[in-house]
């Protein structure tokens, strides 16, 4: 039972952070290597504000938010839009960007014990015997609002729908007039603000580190793989799948295998079935 | 309105051997000109722990060569088979962790522990990468810069291999010039003998798989063999590095999978001048010592380099050797009209 | 010509998550004749050609080569079993000369194999095969187009560029994919020979093109596809004269209007 209880807290934790990275690559095809970067200078944005600016903890996650928002706009718009297109450069471009983040942020000397952002709610509740902190409930609440919430904003708004749109073909999206570039931008806001938010929502349960900025980078990235890169609702099962077998794990090995499970569902995945399991990248296995 | 007399031309210095290939030379002028700059940086790379003022700076120089080797192996796989490795500190880490076991619990000497060290590691590093062989090109950047981040978690988590103290007491080299100078001459190895390779037959295999990997295909040449061999190659020569700098160290840790180690080759290709095969190494003649320099401000220096990567790459910069290379085979003059 | 199909495709069938691309297709073709596949754009062609040869796995179906099953091979083995195709979308190795661009196919294990270009033993120097075999295709041996970069090639050469690239790998079956689209009539005028001599050669080639008049010169038989089904089978004329084709080409309505002037 517990097993159950964890495993869907920690799932919907891997979905939140995957989605993110699944947005960007699923509409502009760039892969976005500063999404660790980005979730951990947003709980920082949103630690400065709170503790340093004394500023209201709910304004703060806005702020954060929206900040995050324009910076992931900014990188797109001055750096990735002219590398687009030729992937060794995209590439290393994304990583260099993420790296330098990562990095100037351990430099600043933003590492240690000392940086925490308070739970929303304190105290606990026991469902069938087992303790669980109020916030992580709201984490799988709110969780499940932003799936539902990305699911509806893509199938009924008309934003929504040019992403998906663009998703899909972008050459076909382009003569019906949708703008890729502005797209793409957009997305790239979108996914840095889901990398915000699910920093806000995660990092109350432990201290905001820089090694947290790398391990969510290789987790998003696993569950993506795993999911197929470019299909949001592949993430969504694939970080269930992954978040279940992290928590078998655990309770059957040992905490310090949670990592290679991500490695290994890497390796399984390519190796098996390397679309993925909703990938649109049939053309992995059927190429013209 | 001077400006529109004045143009500026653009001529060829009239080498008459550019490409592959030697045809009939007529001059000693000609000849030298071809063969001068490769002398030059031949001799010049020699005698430079020579020159060094201290024991300090010929580790540099040590230090300077290693990081070439992942360079040159960087610049090999990205732009002549297609294959962008963002973990050149996978290869560091596992030519290191081998040749440390290799000493401390096998008591070999770096003579043979080296060699062992270097195609064990390849072995390894090529198994390890195969399953995104067939694939495209993003899902082997992903796997690589992968790698030494999880393989760094793992080892601190399960503690093996040393975890966080590393292996200590690695046999040094048994003599100091011997220690600068292979790496110097391995250095040299590679960097002609990948210019020659990638003429060679499979060279031209390795450059169709990164142009039309279908074409290939349909050529009846299985993709995922031949870059394989590529991968082999360039993580030999990494696991190479990883060897040498365990035994100048004499010591092993989780810091060999370190960031520097894959972001530093990436910045000298790209400063050095991209798919030249040389510029990688001028780049880390560059950037190296600078890093050196910069140590006082730590991590600082990662960003630093990110930067200028980013830089470079934006503004679509080639790189100091093409930009020598041009120059050197045209001149600009400014002409009247 | 000998009587036993030298490939044969049994109800080939290649769906895109909805969409028949390919619809139980069958096909049989005889050593050393030329087959020809026509049909509008989208009715599947390109397809066929990538299920038979491997780059794209089949729903359902079979293929047998001289009796073998060959279904769901790697495309590279089939390649390298005598098989080739060419490319509708003309790629060369842009950043090699065009006699280099050879030097890949006569590294594959097959052209090892099967020994020199000039028969029999070892290869030798892969430069010069390179050029003859650019020679034996058209292009003018002491001129510097073999020496030119891939990239500068006009339509012509590339298109025979192609076709010199499955040379090189000394085939049995040929599958070329619109090779006379996008040439002037001199060229084409130029590139029959070359396809006759092929098929005096031994070689089976397998045709899809749109230029009909320059196919039935050449065709032993032709077949028409519409929507990824077979709509007719036959010699040239057999087919010209079919209304089933009139109809996938003009469409049914207008058919009926032609007859009901007649």
């Amino acid at each position: 039972m517990d097993i159950l209880i964890y495993g869907t807290i920690n799932s919907i934790a891997l979905a939140l952070m995957a989605l993110g990275f699944a947005l960007v690559y699923g509409i502009s095809r760039i892969p976005n290597f500063a999404h660790g970067a980005l979730y951990v200078i947003s709980g920082f944005v949103t630690w400065t504000f709170l503790r340093a600016l004394h500023v209201n903890y709910l304004l703060s996650i806005l702020l954060a938010m929206i900040i995050i928002g324009a910076v992931g706009a900014l990188i797109y718009q001055f750096i990735l839009i002219r590398v687009r297109g030729m992937a060794i450069s995209e590439i290393i471009a994304s990583y260099a960007i993420g790296l330098a983040i990562l990095e100037a942020l351990r430099w600043g000397g933003f590492k240690g014990m000392t940086y925490t952002l308070p739970v929303f709610v304190e105290g606990s509740v026991t469902l069938s015997g087992i303790p669980v902190d109020f916030h992580r409930l709201l984490v799988v609440g709110i969780g499940g609002a932003v799936v539902a919430f990305l699911w509806l904003f893509t199938h009924y708004t008309r934003i929504g729908l040019a992403l998906r749109g663009m998703a899909q073909d972008e050459r076909a999206a382009l003569m019906l007039g949708i703008d890729s570039d502005l797209m793409a931008v957009v997305a790239m806001a979108l996914g840095s603000m889901l990398a915000g938010l699910s920093a806000v929502l995660l990092l109350p349960l432990g201290n905001i580190v820089v090694e947290a900025g790398y391990n969510v980078l290789i987790l998003a990235i696993a569950v993506c793989i795993v999911g197929g890169l470019g299909s949001w609702m592949g993430a969504v099962l694939a970080a269930f799948l992954i978040g279940f077998a992290q928590i078998l794990t655990v309770k059957y090995l040992g905490s310090h295998y949670q990592m290679v499970v991500a490695l290994l569902a890497i390796i399984f995945t390519l190796i098996l079935r390397p679309s993925g399991l909703f990938g649109q990248q049939k053309e992995l296995e059927e190429r013209v | 309105m001077e400006n529109r007399q004045q143009r500026k031309e653009r001529l060829d210095r009239g080498i008459k051997v550019r490409t592959e290939g030697l045809y009939g030379i007529m001059s000693l002028r000609e000849l030298s000109y071809l063969t001068l700059p490769r002398l030059v940086l031949i001799v010049g790379i020699l005698i430079l722990p020579l020159v060094m003022p201290s024991m300090y700076w010929q580790r540099v120089i040590s230090i300077v060569c290693i990081y070439s080797l992942l360079a040159l192996s960087f610049d090999f796989l990205a732009h002549f088979v297609g294959l962008v490795s963002l973990g050149g500190a996978f290869f560091i880490g596992t030519g290191g962790y081998l040749a440390a076991i290799l000493n401390t619990s096998f008591g070999l000497p770096p003579v043979l522990t080296i060699p062992i060290s270097t195609l064990l590691g390849a072995v390894i590093c090529t198994v390890l990468l195969l399953p995104c062989l067939p694939l495209r090109g993003v899902y082997f950047a992903i796997v690589t810069l992968m790698y030494p981040l999880v393989l760094t978690r793992i080892i601190e988590a399960l503690n093996v291999l040393g975890g966080t103290d590393g292996i200590m007491g690695v046999a040094s080299f048994a003599n100091r010039w011997i220690e600068q100078y292979f790496v110097l001459v391995m250095v040299l190895v590679s960097m002609f003998g990948l210019r020659r390779l990638v003429n060679l037959d499979i060279g031209l295999v390795f450059r169709a798989v990164k142009d039309n990997d279908q074409a290939v295909k349909a050529s009846g040449m299985n993709i995922t063999y031949y870059k394989a061999i590529a991968v082999f190659i360039a993580s030999a020569m990494g696991c190479l590095g990883g060897a040498c700098l365990v035994h100048i160290y004499m010591w092993s840790g989780i810091s060999q999978f370190a960031l520097d180690f894959s972001i530093l080759p990436i910045a000298a290709t790209v400063i050095g001048g991209a798919g030249t095969l040389v510029g990688p190494v001028l780049g880390c003649f560059i950037l190296v010592p600078i890093s050196e320099l910069l140590r006082a401000f730590g991590t600082l220096r990662i960003v630093f380099y990110c930067l200028i990567l980013v830089g470079f790459i934006v503004f679509r910069s080639e790189g100091i050797m093409v930009y020598g290379q041009r120059k050197y085979h045209q001149f600009e003059r400014w002409v009247e009209i | 010509m000998n009587d036993q199909p030298i490939l044969e495709v049994q109800e080939a069938t290649k769906s895109f998550g909805g969409i028949m691309a390919v619809n139980r297709v069958s096909l049989d073709v005889r050593g050393g004749e030329i087959l020809g596949i026509i049909g509008p754009n989208g009715s599947g062609k390109t397809t066929l050609i990538n299920c038979i040869t491997g780059f794209i796995r089949m729903t359902s179906g079979k293929v047998l080569f001289r009796g073998r099953n060959i279904t769901g091979k790697p495309a590279h083995k089939i390649a390298d079993m005598g098989i080739t195709r060419t490319f509708q979308i003309m790629r060369p190795y842009y950043s090699l000369p065009s006699y280099k661009n050879l030097v890949i196919p006569l590294f594959s294990p097959r052209a090892r194999r099967t020994g020199g270009w000039r028969g029999g033993g070892k290869l030798g120097d892969r430069d010069t095969v390179g050029i003859d075999i650019l020679e034996e295709i058209g292009f003018e041996r002491d001129s510097f187009v073999p020496y030119k970069m891939a990239s500068t090639l006009p339509t012509g050469y590339l298109k025979r560029l192609e076709l010199a690239r499955c040379l090189a790998l000394k085939p049995e079956i040929i599958f070329c994919d619109e090779v006379f689209s996008g040439l002037s009539m001199s060229e084409i005028a130029s590139m029959i020979p070359l396809i006759e001599r092929l098929q005096m050669d031994g070689i089976t080639l397998i045709m899809i093109e749109h230029r009909l008049r320059e196919l039935f010169r050449v065709a032993n038989r032709v077949m028409v596809l519409n929507f990824g089904e077979k709509v007719v089978e036959g010699s040239p004329e057999e087919v010209m004269a079919d209304d089933k084709v009139k109809e996938v080409y003009f469409g049914s309505e207008e058919v009926e209007e032609v007859m009901s002037h007649a």
